[in-house]
């Protein structure tokens, strides 16, 4: 299999990507590959350009400020998952990154390239949305920022302009001895998950829930933040049945059907899979475990 | 349109200057522009492994990268595994002692995932070596073998003790 024909542009800066973007008529930007280079293997989109962003060196950071993981949107996959930050202060997204496809994918797979493909059954978006991440995009106008929440416009289509470049994601982080779980169901290690849920939780002294976070992937075509069952959580103690009760809920999602599993399954699968992520992070506040 | 760029690479220490037309895979350009067909390519879309190079050391899918974009940068293969045309790395005679392979298709992505996962866990688990290899297809040897290759690669690997 061969990419079809296409022109190949490599530019430094992100003003000059973004230029390319605005003059060039059907291009595709090339990030880490892991999603676009099998596509174009297969034929499956015909760019006539490939804007290559691997040499802007401005888009491959990682650092913390105001609170939040900052990282821009060439940063590797591997780079979240080796960064010893990352792991003290964002454990959700480290425990997610490790199902994100394998090693080698993850040498090249981006943050950002992942944000921007929005496969509903990604990790990193699911982990966005559940730290209530901002990302920003650049245009020819200049930067906007964009709530995560209001980034996926629908299936794999994200809520950025055709001349827009996705330039940083900020995560917030959660205060130290938070609870967190990140669990997905997949045929095998490492493949596209069919149910995925991410829970973040703070208790207070007396194990009543103060504060939850649950979000579903891979059930629905954007990952969905479980705002009800969050809102139905707060104030009651932490327990499995508790959690059941209100995860039940989540078979209420509008579901995806294909050849891996029907729209019942999935539904099914966002109430076990929310579950054990709740308990999870139950298992884990105040680092018990 | 055929649009070529020229492109410096170093293969398993040999210094490539080559013309290579933009679209071409990293893969199909080792193996049909340099004649370097250790690299396998088995699906092309980034699922098998079978393509698993080391790209400036990390392993990465060479069917899922341009070559135009290992311009500058450093890759090793299988074949530059062995340390001479007649020994074999230790990790290659662990595969020939343990059954580690059979008709040898998935055996240089194999070799060259444990290469990296190797250097960077030396005293692996057998779990953790399954996860590692979880990215390669293998059809034939059910992964035992590998998994047991690479458990006596590690300690084949370890420095040897000094003497009392």
């Amino acid at each position: 299999m061969k990419p079809p024909p296409f022109s190949y542009h490599d530019p430094a800066t992100v003003s000059d990507a973004v230029g390319l973007l605005s003059r060039l008529e059907n291009a595709k930007l090339l990030a880490g590959g892991q999603s676009l280079m099998p596509m174009l293997n297969m034929r499956f989109v015909l760019p006539d350009h490939i804007i290559d962003l691997n040499k802007i060196k401005e888009l491959f950071y990682l650092r913390e400020a105001n609170g939040a993981l900052v990282v821009g949107a060439m940063t590797r996959q591997r780079d979240l998952e080796f960064s010893n930050d990352v792991k003290a202060r964002y454990p959700l997204i480290q425990e997610a990154i490790l199902n994100v496809g394998h090693r080698q994918t993850r040498n090249r797979g981006t943050v950002g390239g992942s944000l921007c493909h929005l496969d509903p059954s990604a990790e990193i978006p699911t982990v966005a949305l559940a730290l209530d991440a901002t990302v920003t995009a650049a245009g020819p106008k200049g930067k906007r920022d964009i709530a995560f929440a209001d980034f996926p416009a629908d299936y794999m289509t994200p809520a950025i302009e055709p001349d827009e470049i996705l330039t940083e994601i900020r995560f917030p982080a959660w205060p130290a001895g938070h609870g967190y779980g990140f669990v997905e169901f997949a045929r095998r290690h490492g493949d596209f998950a069919i149910a995925s849920a991410a829970a973040l939780l703070e208790e207070d002294a007396n194990g009543k829930i103060k504060r939850v976070s649950l979000t579903i992937g891979g059930v629905s075509k954007i990952p969905v933040r479980m705002r009800d069952v969050e809102k139905s959580l707060v104030g009651q103690t932490a327990s499995e049945d508790v959690f059941r009760d209100a995860c039940e809920e989540c078979r209420k999602l509008e579901a995806l059907a294909d050849v891996h599993a029907p729209a019942s399954y999935r539904q099914h699968l966002a109430t076990v899979m929310s579950r054990r992520a709740l308990m999870a992070a139950h298992n884990r506040v105040g680092g018990r475990a | 349109m055929r649009e070529t760029r020229n492109i410096t690479v170093t293969i398993n220490g040999t210094r490539y200057e080559e013309e290579v037309e933009v679209r071409f895979t990293l893969a199909d350009f080792m193996r049909q522009q340099l004649g370097l067909t250790g690299t396998h390519l088995g699906c092309e879309h980034g699922v098998c492994g079978a393509c698993t190079i080391l790209f400036d050391g990390l392993s990465a899918r060479s069917c899922l990268m341009l070559a135009v974009q290992a311009d500058g940068h450093e890759i090793l293969t299988v074949e530059g595994i062995a340390p001479s045309p007649t020994e074999l790395h230790p990790l290659q005679e662990a595969f020939r002692d343990n059954h580690g392979l059979q008709c040898g298709f998935c055996t240089p992505g194999m070799l060259t995932t444990l290469l990296e996962f190797l250097r960077d866990n030396p005293d692996p688990t057998e779990r953790e070596v399954r996860v590692a290899i979880s990215g390669n297809l293998c059809r034939c040897t059910g992964y035992q073998g590998i998994v047991d290759a690479a458990l006596d690669a590690a300690q084949r690997l370890k420095p040897a003790k000094p003497a009392p």
